[in-house]
């Protein structure tokens, strides 16, 4: 618990601290000061233990073994999907997730295989925060959780019906699910060890770099792919 | 508290499959109507990666002298420039416009040569076309679907008609725009440090050694 203590208030300093920088004045995000701090402590503590163990991860663990333990939580996370898929109105979607669980779990060996997909029943993308943002709530303000990453008020409510939901919660044993806990962040991580480093080559700003792309891509799946056209800012218009 | 959201994976995965986004070239092609263009260059681009044991085993600087020949010449960096800039477009000197576009032009092959090269067996479908003959602007819409993933990735080439044949001045991977991403950085460093500064910024980051922080851990 100490420990807990230490960390909450390292991250309240943290924000505070930051709360004299001078703020970027992007409308989604007033919280950018606190929000910049917690981004740095993510990178922190990635640079110093996430991405470490992933790399390593990478090098031990042979490649079809990993994507087999990728699948496994994949398929865990499709229950969950399905029953947004339905939240939203999404009936036939909804059947065909939970078709992919089913399948998964018993073709595809307790989902270590993705059988489903092999035979064209493709994986879908929900969660709470869209189901929300379906139901017409807008994203709120962005933020940045610790540790998990960006997220926005809206999805970071929806996050916490996601945790409860999620079926490694709800299994019994404080040891085996938080070791369940780990090897997924482990193997999600190492999913994105290419990826984190071409945000590294491609971003001035990393921080604006990686809130602007999360908040497009949250507005394009809660819109399934297809979202309104965004009204583009004149070039043509005199600077204020 | 270590699980990640299921959704912050798909977000990050997406700059790797920008890689497939700058995919687009072909010289003699200029005819082509937008969706054909993209996919023959695709495929194009595509074989010389599979066969190129060069660019297989890491070579970078191979990767960007294919992007530049077959790529570059199908975007149209002015406008992807002009995006990215928004009202501070016009802030610039044509001078200074010219010096932009370049910069970002090479900050953009640079980034999307590493990621090229560790291209391997994706899977390409492409949408059917939604315009008319008349439209001088069109989507283009992929899903790429890579292996070890279960779930494609969009990728849409925002498309406009010139004189030199259709030319890409956007790309969405997974919905987030290739451009409009930069835009609130490229505000902000004008905001602070202007249109020069701006410059300096992208010049000082198009000099920094390969992969910056590959080598920290």
């Amino acid at each position: 618990m100490t420990k807990a203590k230490k960390l909450c208030a390292a991250l309240l300093l943290a924000g505070t601290l930051a709360g004299c920088a001078t703020s970027g004045g992007n409308p989604a995000d007033p919280l950018e000061p606190f929000n910049r701090a917690m981004f740095s402590f993510n990178d922190a503590a990635d640079v110093a233990v996430i991405k470490p163990v992933a790399k390593a991860y990478r090098a031990v663990v042979p490649g079809i073994l990993r994507t087999g333990v990728s699948n496994f939580f994949s398929n865990l996370d499709d229950v969950w999907i399905s029953v947004n898929d339905v939240l939203q109105g999404k009936f036939q979607q909804g059947l065909e997730d939970f078709g992919r669980v089913l399948f998964n779990s018993t073709w595809g060996i307790a989902g270590i295989f993705d059988a489903a997909s092999d035979v064209g029943m493709q994986k879908h993308n929900e969660d709470f925060g869209q189901t929300l943002g379906s139901w017409g709530f807008g994203s709120g303000a962005y933020l940045v959780l610790p540790i998990l990453g960006p997220s926005t008020i809206r999805d970071g409510f929806g996050l916490l019906l996601d945790t409860r939901a999620d079926l490694v919660f709800q299994i019994d044993g404080v040891p085996v699910h938080n070791s369940l806990y780990a090897t997924r962040a482990i193997s999600n991580r190492a999913n994105l060890l290419d990826a984190s480093s071409v945000i590294d080559s491609a971003a001035l700003d990393k921080y604006s770099f990686v809130r602007d792309a999360w908040l497009q891509r949250r507005r394009n799946l809660v819109y399934d792919g297809d979202p309104p056209r965004e009204k583009e800012e004149p070039d043509d218009e005199p600077a204020k | 508290m270590m699980n990640l959201p299921s959704s912050l994976p798909v977000t990050m995965k997406i700059p790797f499959c920008a890689l497939l986004a700058l995919l687009i070239p072909l010289a003699q092609a200029e005819a082509l109507a937008p969706d054909v263009l993209v996919k023959s260059i695709t495929e194009e681009v595509v074989a010389i990666l599979k066969r190129d044991k060069d660019i297989q085993s890491g070579d970078t600087k191979k990767v960007a002298d294919l992007i530049d020949t077959k790529i570059v010449p199908h975007f149209d960096f002015i406008r992807m420039t002009r995006i990215a800039m928004g009202r501070n477009w016009r802030l610039a000197s044509p001078d200074q416009q010219k010096n932009l576009a370049g910069e970002f032009k090479t900050l953009l092959v640079r980034t999307y040569s590493t990621a090229l090269s560790n291209f391997r067996d994706q899977q390409i479908d492409y949408k059917p076309l939604r315009a008319k003959p008349e439209d001088t602007e069109v989507t283009v819409k992929s899903d790429v679907k890579q292996s070890g993933s279960s779930q494609p990735v969009s990728i849409d080439y925002e498309m406009e008609k010139t004189p030199d044949g259709w030319k890409v001045y956007d790309v969405k991977v997974g919905g987030v725009s290739l451009v409009t991403t930069y835009r609130d950085t490229f505000a902000s460093e004008v905001r602070d440090r202007g249109v020069d500064g701006l410059i300096k910024s992208l010049v000082e980051k198009n000099r920094q050694p390969e992969r910056p922080k590959a080598g920290k851990t």
